[in-house]
């Protein structure tokens, strides 16, 4: 491109943008006591256009000395370095396997323990955490069996509601009642599996957005179970295998700090949620990892790419999507039981709509199926919130507008890298020369 | 004389008021390669629909015979008849797992056997060794079939990178690691080059003599049917026309005619005769 043609066409976006801008900045509605009067703000379309037309001619120069830079090095390399060149990220997720998860898991567990780590740290630790375990859940039945779940967030409500009730009425420990959460969220994953075994991609989609919504309401409504939008407070906290985490442990009982000999300190428990979550969402990845190899595993990454040839193939669908809904929303059980004893309150508004959308941009952001992506995805997408919270008001369009470019830059999302089950040749060895 | 390995009676098959099949017999043995042919829209892929389970035919019984146990075919969901009955197809336009590599392909189709040996997820899960020892052995079948169909060296390569002949052996690979008594292929040279076509006939004949499997297969290239086939089945409009060696179909004119069209004056012809 000429610079007159970049001149021409950042003249041509500023004009866009001036002509936006008219009706959306260019007036200004005042009190006036009575009536509301308008106030016109020209000078503000005038700044609009400059910043357009610089930013159009900057990012045009850029554009192209990127082609520019990209042609010399494709002349420089062979076309098969030049491949290698193409994306650093796509060579990340190749190596994301090897050391991306190893390094992440080992700052995990030494975060509480690193200098900043305060309060507020740590407990945006825990939070990020647990959507990286609802991540890994659902990606068992979205990354893996591709069927597409936009109702998950039932699930971890399941999980939640389980733990509440049953500890407050029935006086169950947290790890007496963490199986009991995950066998009925994963009975819920059966009954939503049912009825749908039939549908695929969008009209899936709307069924479980239905189930998702349907168990939100019943949440609100069934009031004298659930307690209505009023939610379940005073849930128990979980104790450290049996010893609580208090500064005067009732009679009879040892705390927490007694038994190692410490200080009191509030943050022993928060440092001890940390760990639990983190421990939960350990044995979500072991698992799927383990079962990604075994035939189940394989058979749902079958079953995505082609129901017609697993059928064919003597795969019974039936089965084996129902175990995908059902192992799915077990992990999500877990991670809702774990929320409730965390929080210590719960009501149906943490389980709305836009958690289970939340998730579901976890799993497709972090490239489906890819189980470090999904770290990275949970982690910003949980974090960026946070960090805007300054700008709240621009908050949703600062989340959207992230979202978008990396749909635009990686549409296969973060991490797309998918590593084989099993080798003929082991790693690294290649195979002489191709067919004959 | 013994059972055949699938025998066909009175097969219809009825899409609301189109009859795709009508009333077509026939039997495919064991160790034989059975080939159905006929022009465009003449019912072969609907037959062989109705023999993996993906129809339901509207009339008629298909008998599958393993082993002196038979089974009934139109009574079974698709995934028994794989799983159970032993039949395995192929499809006219290739379905594989694309993403997969092309041994998982191969492991995939060892699924039910994996299945057991893992105790049903859970012994597997646990890193029972009886699990390690029956997935060397699926690795070993899949090598077997790799090494037949030329596609040992891009085992761990992703099957839907690999070139159209490559998928289509692949297909035919992945088949056989069902352990099938009957395969179907629909259209197995389809879009093949000679040579490749030549090395398929060679691959079905293997497939034939040493795992005396029967094969039932739809083509239109000639030159695999009349080559490699021990019976042929036409079909036109539905109906069966002729059934016999290839030889016999060669020179039957009902044949000839439902190819080439009839000349004007048959009828006056086959009068005067």
């Amino acid at each position: 491109m000429t610079a007159a043609e970049r001149l021409k066409d950042a003249i041509m976006a500023a004009g866009v943008a001036a002509l936006l801008a008219l009706p959306l900045i260019g007036f200004e509605t005042v009190d006036t006591g009575g009536p509301l009067g308008i106030k016109t703000r020209f000078d503000y379309i005038a700044y609009a256009a400059i910043a357009v037309f610089l930013g159009r001619l900057g990012m045009r120069i850029a554009l192209d000395w990127r082609r520019n830079y990209r042609e010399s090095l494709a002349d420089k390399l062979d076309p098969v370095d030049a491949v290698k060149h193409k994306s650093v990220l796509s060579d990340l997720g190749r190596k994301a396997d090897k050391w991306l998860m190893p390094a992440l898991i080992g700052f995990a567990i030494i975060m509480p323990f690193l200098p900043f780590a305060n309060r507020t740290v740590i407990d945006l630790g825990t939070v990020v955490l647990i959507y990286v375990m609802l991540g890994w859940g659902l990606n068992i039945v979205v990354g893996l069996a591709g069927l597409l779940d936009l109702g998950y967030v039932a699930f971890y409500a399941v999980g939640a509601y389980t733990f509440a009730l049953l500890s407050m009425h029935f006086g169950f420990g947290f790890w007496e009642t963490l199986p009991l959460a995950g066998l009925l969220a994963a009975t819920f994953g059966v009954v939503l599996g049912f009825p749908v075994l039939r549908l695929r991609g969008d009209y899936l989609a709307i069924v479980t957005l239905g189930f998702g919504e349907i168990i939100r309401v019943i949440l609100l409504n069934w009031q004298p179970v659930t307690g209505g939008p009023a939610g379940i407070s005073g849930i128990p906290r979980p104790s450290f295998f049996g010893f609580p985490f208090a500064a005067d442990p009732p009679e009879g009982t040892t705390s927490f700090h007694q038994l190692f000999g410490l200080e009191f300190a509030s943050l022993h428990r928060i440092i001890f949620l940390y760990y639990l979550i983190l421990a939960l969402a350990l044995i979500t990845n072991i698992f799927t990892m383990r079962i990604r190899k075994l035939p189940v595993g394989r058979a749902w990454e079958a079953l995505r790419e082609d129901e017609i040839a697993c059928t064919a193939l003597g795969i019974n669908p039936t089965n084996t999507k129902l175990t995908a809904f059902a192992i799915g929303a077990m992990f999500g059980g877990f991670a809702g039981s774990f929320f409730a004893a965390r929080q210590g309150f719960i009501s149906p508004e943490s389980f709305s709509f836009i958690e289970s959308a939340v998730i579901l941009a976890i799993v497709v952001l972090g490239g489906m199926g890819s189980q470090a992506g999904i770290v990275l995805a949970a982690a910003f997408l949980t974090l960026l919130p946070e960090v805007a919270r300054e700008f709240s008001l621009f908050r949703m369009l600062a989340f959207g507008a992230a979202m978008v470019l990396i749909m635009v830059w990686r549409p296969q999302g973060l991490l797309a890298h998918r590593e084989p089950t099993m080798r003929l040749h082991p790693a690294g060895t290649k195979p002489g020369g191709g067919t004959p | 004389m013994t059972q055949p390995l699938l025998r066909v009676e009175h097969l219809t098959m009825r899409f609301g008021g189109l009859i795709a099949v009508n009333d077509v017999s026939f039997d495919a043995h064991e160790g034989q390669i059975t080939a159905v042919i006929g022009p465009n829209g003449a019912g072969k892929t609907t037959v062989f629909n109705c023999i993996a389970g993906f129809y339901k035919p509207t009339v008629g019984r298909l008998t599958l015979t393993r082993n002196a146990t038979p089974y009934l075919l139109e009574r079974m969901p698709g995934n028994d008849i794989a799983g159970k009955a032993r039949v395995a197809r192929t499809f006219q336009n290739i379905r594989l797992f694309p993403k997969m590599t092309v041994l998982e392909n191969l492991i995939v189709a060892q699924h039910n056997k994996l299945m057991r040996a893992s105790g049903f997820t859970l012994l597997g899960l646990f890193g029972w060794p009886g699990y390690g020892k029956a997935e060397a052995e699926a690795v070993d079948l899949a090598r077997y079939w790799l090494d037949r169909t030329n596609l040992t060296d891009v085992a761990d390569e992703v099957a839907g990178s690999l070139p159209y002949g490559g998928q289509r052996r692949l297909e035919i690979a992945r088949a056989m690691c069902t352990e099938p008594v009957l395969l179907c292929l629909d259209e197995p040279a389809a879009g093949l080059n000679p040579r490749e076509s030549a090395d398929l006939n060679t691959l079905l004949r293997f497939i034939r003599d040493e795992h005396k499997t029967g094969v039932l297969l739809i083509e239109h290239d000639m030159s695999v049917v009349m080559q490699i086939s021990d019976h042929v089945i036409v079909l036109d409009y539905g109906r069966k026309i002729a059934d016999g060696t290839p030889d016999v179909v060669r020179n039957d004119p009902k044949v000839i005619a439902a190819y080439l069209g009839e000349p004007e004056d048959s009828a006056a012809v086959q009068g005067v005769v």
